[in-house]
């Protein structure tokens, strides 16, 4: 049987279909691919994966406690623009108020006591990080121990890594930082490179110091022992206990995120 | 030629202020200019002079990788671990910036970004006197 011009565009037509419908079908259904982006992260064997524990009430009773923020703040020489200037505010970790931290567990009956209470906020080193999803030179990357690093060297300050976290979590050097760095340097510390006009920063777990066999700075400062940190995978670690003892939420779970700071209301 | 009386004094004075630099470098002697580099602290660099003058860059590029992106912040050099370091490890031994790193820089009119954010020894010095007089 001969092939006409009409069977050829016959056959050409539906292998094209054929060819075009696979990913549409994909789309609609998502089956394996989805599946397995989110089975990703699942550490492997003998891996690692950092996580906090603030325990809100210890935190609490040392209401106008700021010594975490200002260790942080101090060995990563995050600069202070004043209380005033908000719009150009650099921070890695602070406190809000109760709904602003869980607005999705708001309402209007909940306990003053709590209402009251300042709840301590940081980079919650996402499973899943939407700020590292959108990064588009890879500044930012999620290491396999969990935690979500910055390589400064790498951001180009398009800011969709702040656009893209839910936590308010990113902050951007709209102007140089050095001239307002606080300058007392303490010589025990490595020094920590500070960072330059245009790039964005975030609390890193303090890789630094873990990298040392230290705690992050924030844990060893707190009095009240209200933050731990430790290692998911490890059963017998303080987080792991702490957490199977106390009832614990995260901010907005609901996002997919799977955020790793844990909190004990 | 049409104006040549014009064009040629002209195109003299065009080409002397063109070549001005070259001819005003030769003349004061900056040509022979070599960069002087203060000499290091330490007794032996990570690898050797030949090698460190021509790749320091990539030594550096190398590190920084290793210890951003992949989270090793040792490397052993001559049988010793060594932190990947520029602050801590570099310029412990080479701690004149001035002296040292912008003696080739400045020849060469390159311009790296190291220092933005890194600290040199002489801003550690300053940074820690401040503390002392606040």
């Amino acid at each position: 049987m001969a092939v006409n011009r009409r069977r050829f565009l016959k056959v050409a037509g539906l292998t094209a279909l054929g060819v075009a419908g696979k990913p549409c079908v994909d789309l609609i259904a998502p089956g394996e691919a989805l599946m397995a982006s989110s089975a990703k992260h699942e550490a492997k064997a003998g891996g690692k994966r950092w996580a906090m524990v603030i325990n809100l009430k210890a935190c609490n009773e040392h209401k106008d406690c700021t010594k975490c923020m200002d260790a942080c703040h101090q060995s990563h020489y995050v600069p202070d623009f004043g209380p005033d200037n908000k719009k150009d505010e650099v921070k890695w970790i602070w406190q809000e108020p109760f709904h602003h931290a869980f607005p999705n567990q708001d309402h209007r009956f909940v306990k003053d006591e709590i209402k009251a209470m300042p709840m301590l906020v940081l980079c919650n080193h996402c499973d899943n990080p939407p700020c590292v999803r959108v990064c588009p030179t890879q500044a930012t990357f999620r290491r396999e121990d969990g935690i979500v690093m910055m390589d400064y060297h790498r951001c180009i300050g398009c800011r969709y890594c702040v656009a893209a976290c839910p936590y308010g979590s990113r902050s951007f050097n709209w102007r140089d930082p050095r001239p307002h760095i606080k300058k007392d340097l303490d010589p025990e510390l490595p020094t920590f490179p500070t960072r330059s006009r245009g790039v964005v920063e975030k609390c890193n777990f303090c890789t630094e110091q873990l990298a040392r066999g230290k705690m992050p700075v924030c844990v060893e400062a707190c009095e009240a022992k209200a933050l731990t940190f430790g290692d998911l995978e490890d059963a017998e670690s303080d987080v792991r206990k702490l957490l199977a003892e106390n009832y614990s939420i995260r901010r907005k779970p609901e996002l997919g995120t799977n955020p790793e700071v844990y909190y004990i209301v | 030629m049409y104006d040549a009386g014009k064009i040629i004094p002209g195109l003299i004075i065009f080409l002397g202020l063109v070549s001005f630099p070259v001819w005003y470098n030769t003349s004061s002697g900056k040509t022979d200019h070599v960069p002087e580099l203060a000499t290091p602290k330490g007794e032996k660099c990570v690898d050797s002079v030949e090698h460190m003058r021509a790749s320091h860059m990539d030594i550096l590029n190398e590190w920084r990788d290793r210890v951003v992106r992949k989270g090793e912040r040792y490397t052993e050099i001559n049988g010793e671990l060594e932190e990947m370091s520029l602050s801590e490890t570099c310029m412990k031994c080479h701690n004149d910036k001035a002296g040292f790193c912008d003696q080739c820089h400045n020849y060469l009119g390159v311009n790296p970004y190291c220092w933005d954010c890194h600290l040199e020894p002489e801003v550690i010095e300053q940074w820690q006197s401040t503390e002392e007089d606040s």
